[in-house]
């Protein structure tokens, strides 16, 4: 029989033997970085992973592995992985360093620990340990680990991304999402039932809107892209809203090629059509929303030659698109860090909400349900907060300057405002960045030469990770190195199921598992909580129980269970069903119990409570002067297929697959430009440049260009001037810090503006002994935007 | 000694791709390296593009062709322990199919836009 696979090699069992090999059965999730969790085979020999393969009794992966995993060994036994504690033995930036034990690298933290809060206390009247900054990169397993050794283990309230301006990815939407619903949503592509499509309850989409990413590439939010692709070969018809030609957007029945920045007004638009032309689902916003008629009202603002005007689209492909998402039942969006990455990005944000909204398309089968972490866990980015005192909470940097932070809708504090402050020193200096699993000025960090000038100005930064980085080299006194994916006992609750994450190999030299660091710097720091876990397995435990919130069972069970599909993810309309609210009626987790069109907090905090649309902060209509010294829209951080961010790097094979940062640029810029495919070229404006090599892209819009990011080559010179070349490509030399809306959420990373041409031998310099050297590119503003 | 006749399709095995959805994730690729052990530059399977290009219909074209080369033996190893030749297995698109010549020749009947591959 074609494809079937083997059920007695297949087993489902969490870990047997055979011929020779120990083959264990998990998931894994970080290392490589991902947002995904998928189910592998991990054959080990004598502690050492010798191959991997995908696990086909797994629903969510379905034995499917992109090349992250694939490479697996590759990347654990890649020699220039970090093997052992490193202190810095010269000069910031000039990479040299001493080993040192685990002992003594405990002990240097202890000592300087000291320094930081005696410093804290005599220099700027506070408490101490909120000298210590917490860093952490995007959803990988390393979420609650940066966030227990902050809160639980040094006492400090700051945490933050590293340094992603205005939290651009993925917060905004997932704010809105909780200011209007209680609860988030993802598309319903049934990854949330064990048997998938097969599962009686769910229903096929009929059309999904994929709108602002590229989920082949990017997979975001635990959202696998190539479910798509299995929902296109059912029958589902796609709208894809993305300013470039991607292959989906090739598959599309409707592409709407929309200017980077005015999703907000394009949402508008489309509502504006379901309104009037009564499509929407009358029984949904009667009975479960609040605020129609003010929607009603404010999307005759927004007639759909308007939208088109703004929004650079054909009117009629607006009101088609519009008419078609109506009209499929159901429909489903997946929306993605484009969203984000505006200043509108919670204007748009819930402008999309109320697409799906008023289309009946919420919590049903086949639309956008709303999903928690199985079994409940909160122990993501959030946690450890109960180690920290209102007194300390108030200590927090930036937070009292933004109503929805200060409302403890984030655990976050505000990146820009961190980043004020270490060049300020106001309201104090951060004395220690303690940076676990990042490498901003590589990848996430806006204006990355700025950063890098601010960090300067900070007096100690330890750096969690598997290689060193540009980061590490630049900033670093202490460098710990920590185990993989196949090498640490963790567990993923992000959506569903929950998952063991099983120790397979044997950890590599002297990295230690996060959870270890955590739990072993606790007994340390804080041995009053920690000393009563006996060890990792013990701690897991604890974590998973989540305090009575999570599972009656210990880590060793999820071992063996090695999957569990929580039923709460299972359940459709559970607003119906009164399953949202703590206090069991019906409806959502609001004030008004309804989902909020209007919303009520917006109006207290002083926001627009309904969706408009703002002109991104450089564009042809906000800055029309500026527009003609930089005729072309800037956009950055689209995926590479099988990357992630800045990782990888060091990889032989994911450098044939990726040799380089290669941009693309529209057939018209190249043509204007003389530019050939394969030239290096400059993006250029006046924040600052970098070199990128062209590819030119068809079916790019006509003047845009998108920056590859996260590009650094660690084959190259490491100590500065020279970075590994961190800045020469750098897609962050444009962006900003300190521009956002008014809600301090969603910066302009994907609509700026550029200038393009081609790199020659008169041109041709190294931004990174610009940046490192040089102090900058110059003329920098740091006056702030705020809508 | 087993005698098979030369135009039997009954045992002998190929791939089948429904090219169709294949998005060019280097999936195959990659997965093919590492159970041939590959060095850089050497492919068991290789992803050919087409386009995209707006064609005289006004659509865009867009499509990409796992190609296998003759370094592929089908996973001589692993379909001998059962398994599926590794590039079948990780794809993401689940669009490849390892079978009997006559088991997918039937199927490449079921819908447009596919190859069979024979070794």
């Amino acid at each position: 029989m074609i494809n079937d696979f083997n059920k007695d090699l297949y087993k489902e069992d969490w870990r047997w033997y055979e011929d020779g090999y120990e083959v264990t059965r998990t998931s894994v999730w970080t290392g490589p970085g991902c947002h995904n969790g998928c189910g592998v085979l991990c054959y080990t020999k004598d502690g050492k992973l010798e191959k991997i393969e995908g696990d086909p009794n797994f629903g969510y992966s379905q034995g499917r592995l992109c090349l992250r995993c694939l490479n697996m060994v590759e990347n654990i036994y890649n020699n220039d992985r970090l093997k052992w504690p490193l202190l810095r033995d010269g000069e910031k930036g000039e990479n040299k360093w001493k080993r040192i034990t685990w002992e003594e690298a405990f002990d240097w933290l202890e000592e300087t620990y000291g320094k930081i809060c005696d410093t804290i206390k005599n220099e700027y009247g506070g408490i101490g340990p909120e000298g210590i900054v917490a860093l952490s990169g995007t959803g990988r397993n390393a979420m609650w680990h940066g966030a227990m050794c902050l809160r639980a283990v040094f006492g400090s309230p700051n945490m933050s991304f590293g340094f992603l301006s205005a939290d651009s990815c993925y917060q905004p939407r997932m704010t809105a999402n909780l200011l209007k619903e209680g609860d988030c949503w993802i598309l319903d592509a049934s990854q949330l039932h064990p048997d998938r499509y097969d599962n009686p309850d769910w229903v096929r989409p009929e059309v999904v809107v994929v709108w602002g990413n590229e989920p082949l590439a990017s997979n975001g939010d635990g959202f696998m892209g190539h479910w798509l692709v299995d929902l296109m070969r059912m029958g589902t018809k796609l709208i894809v809203i993305d300013p470039a030609l991607t292959w989906l957007a090739s598959k599309a029945d409707i592409w709407l090629q929309v200017r980077p920045g005015t999703d907000c007004a394009l949402a508008l638009g489309m509502l504006n059509v379901i309104i009037n032309e009564d499509l929407y689902d009358h029984e949904f916003v009667e009975n479960w929303c609040y605020g129609f008629d003010e929607l009603t009202e404010r999307v005759a603002e927004y007639p759909t030659d308007k939208v088109a005007e703004i929004c650079w689209l054909d009117e009629q492909d607006i009101i088609d698109a519009a008419r078609m998402y109506a009209a499929a039942k159901p429909a489903g969006v997946q929306w993605g860090l484009a969203i984000d990455m505006q200043i509108a990005a919670m204007e748009a944000s819930f402008a999309i909400s109320d697409l799906v909204a008023i289309t009946g398309n919420l919590d049903v089968p086949g639309g956008n349900v709303l999903v928690r972490y199985a079994y409940n866990s909160s122990k993501k980015y959030g946690c450890g907060l109960e180690f920290i005192s209102q007194e300390m909470l108030d200590r927090r940097i930036g937070t009292d300057q933004s109503p929805i932070h200060k409302a403890g809708y984030t655990p976050f504090i505000p990146p820009d405002l961190l980043l004020e402050a270490m060049e300020t020193g106001e309201p104090y200096m951060p004395q220690m960045m303690w940076v676990h699993g990042t490498n901003p000025i590589a990848n996430m960090g806006g204006d990355a030469p700025r950063i890098y000038r601010a960090w300067k100005n900070v007096p100690y930064t330890v750096v969690v990770d598997y290689y060193l980085t540009p980061t590490a080299v630049a900033f670093a006194d202490l460098v710990l190195p920590v185990a993989m994916s196949v090498e640490r006992d963790s567990f993923r609750s992000w959506w569903q199921p929950l998952r063991t994450i099983t120790a397979s190999a044997e950890r590599y030299y002297d990295c230690k598992m996060d959870e270890e660091l955590v739990l072993e710097l606790g007994k340390r720091f804080n041995p009053k909580f920690f000393n009563q876990f006996n060890d990792v397995h013990e701690f897991l435990t604890y974590m998973i129980q989540d305090d009575g919130y999570g599972v009656d069972y210990t880590f060793d069970d999820l071992n063996h269970k090695v999957y569990d599909w929580w039923d709460f993810n299972e359940t459709y309309e559970k607003y119906k069903k009164g399953l949202l609210r703590e206090d069991g009626q019906p409806g959502f987790v609001t004030a008004t119990g309804l989902y909020e069109i209007y919303s009520p907090l917006f109006d207290v905090w002083g926001f627009d409570p309904l969706p408009h649309h703002m002109e991104p902060y450089e564009s042809p209509v906000r800055t029309p002067e500026l527009y003609k010294e930089y005729p072309y829209i800037y956009t950055s951080g689209h995926r590479h297929i099988g990357l992630f961010h800045s990782e990888h790097r060091q990889l032989p094979t994911m450098r044939e697959v990726h040799p380089t940062a290669i941009a693309d640029i529209s057939p018209e810029i190249a043509e204007e430009q003389g530019i050939k495919e394969g030239d290096w070229v400059w993006f250029e404006n006046k924040r600052g440049k970098c070199k990128q090599q062209a590819h030119i892209a068809p079916g790019l819009m006509p003047n845009l260009v998108r920056a590859r990011h996260g590009w650094w080559f660690p084959e190259q010179e490491g100590a500065e001037p020279n970075l590994y070349g961190v800045f020469d490509c750098n897609a962050n030399n444009l962006t900003t810090m300190g521009v956002y809306g008014p809600t301090h959420y969603g910066a302009p990373y994907k609509c700026s503006l550029c200038k393009c041409y081609k790199v020659t031998e008169e041109n041709d310099c190294s931004p990174s002994e610009i940046v490192t050297k040089g102090g900058g590119f110059g003329g920098n503003d740091y006056t702030r935007f705020e809508g | 000694m087993e005698m098979t006749t030369p135009d039997s399709k009954a045992n002998e095995y190929g791939i089948l791709i429904d090219y169709e959805y294949c998005t060019n994730c280097h999936t195959c690729e990659v997965a093919c390296k590492k159970v041939l052990d590959l060095p850089i530059g050497q492919y068991g399977i290789k992803v050919l593009e087409d386009g995209p290009r707006k064609n005289t219909l006004g659509k865009w074209e867009w499509t990409y062709l796992p190609l296998p080369t003759d370094l592929c033996d089908l996973c001589a190893e692993r379909t001998a322990e059962g398994r599926l030749p590794s590039c079948v297995h990780h794809c993401q698109s689940g669009i490849m199919y390892y079978g009997t010549l006559e088991e997918l020749a039937a199927k490449l009947a079921e819908k447009p836009k596919m190859v069979l591959f024979s070794k």
